[in-house]
């Protein structure tokens, strides 16, 4: 009897891949699926499921189904995705710097005079406490600190 | 934070972008994306460092800055900080709204 295609690990394997682009193409821009990867989580844990499926069907009843060999093959590159997607997601992106001496609730903000975009120079303190040359007046200043390399 | 924007600037809250790109890279990041805020460029990491908030080889080998916001007032006291514990952990505009409105940050002007 002619064997069939044991087409689940390869399935399990695109889901891998699935699972994780579609964290950084678009689960990342919206913070509940973000903050705590879940969504991610259940896709991949649906991709070990086809694994495991696949497998247990290629060594158990090697005689009906193909994949003893393509099948461990698979499970590999899908281990190593969800892998990598664990250690940047829980652990890589948590090492910051201790940033101890941070400007604290209540202290003066240290001021600066930084180029914009045109590389026209501002300046924070004319930001909150207004500029009298310009004639604008002071306000409140959210400051943003990006990574950057956009 | 564009999208959060009309809601800050009626509250009479300015924003101000801090990096290490270039003005040059910031020009065309914000021209692609429609941003409207302030966007300074720290090259040297000079402010980044001051605040420290420097992540060293933070970025493919490159020094740059930790993610942060820092509330000032128009005395230049800081009254509000979020330090996240994780990049991938970004402000949600809910937590800020709440502070301003703890704060009682002056409102239209």
């Amino acid at each position: 009897m002619k064997r069939k295609w044991n087409l689940l690990p390869v399935g399990g394997f695109l889901l891998s891949l699935a699972a994780f682009f579609s964290y950084y193409f678009y689960f990342v821009y919206i913070p509940v699926t973000r903050d705590f990867p879940w969504a991610s989580l259940l896709i991949f844990a649906g991709a070990l499921a086809l694994l495991g499926l696949g497998l247990r069907r290629a060594f158990a009843r090697p005689e009906r189904y193909r994949g003893r060999f393509s099948g461990p093959i698979f499970a590999a590159l899908s281990v190593a995705i969800l892998s990598f997607f664990l250690f940047y997601n829980f652990s890589y992106s948590k090492q910051l710097p201790d940033s101890k001496a941070a400007p604290k609730v209540g202290a003066q903000a240290p001021d600066f005079t930084l180029p914009d975009k045109d590389g026209k120079p501002v300046t924070l303190s004319k930001l909150w406490g207004g500029d009298p040359d310009v004639g604008t007046q002071g306000q409140w200043v959210l400051l943003v600190f990006y990574r950057g390399y956009w | 934070m564009q999208k959060n924007l009309e809601t800050l600037e009626a509250r009479g809250v300015r924003v101000v972008a801090i990096s290490v790109d270039p003005p040059a890279i910031n020009r065309e990041h914000t021209a692609k994306q429609g941003y409207t805020f302030t966007f300074l460029s720290d090259e040297k990491a000079e402010v980044i460092r001051r605040y420290d908030l420097l992540h060293e080889k933070g970025f493919e080998g490159a020094d740059i800055s930790r993610p942060a916001e820092f509330l000032v007032d128009t005395t230049g006291t800081i009254r509000w900080v979020n330090l996240t514990g994780d990049y991938r952990v970004r402000l949600r505009p809910e937590e800020l709204f709440q502070a301003l409105d703890r704060l009682g940050a002056p409102g239209p002007r």
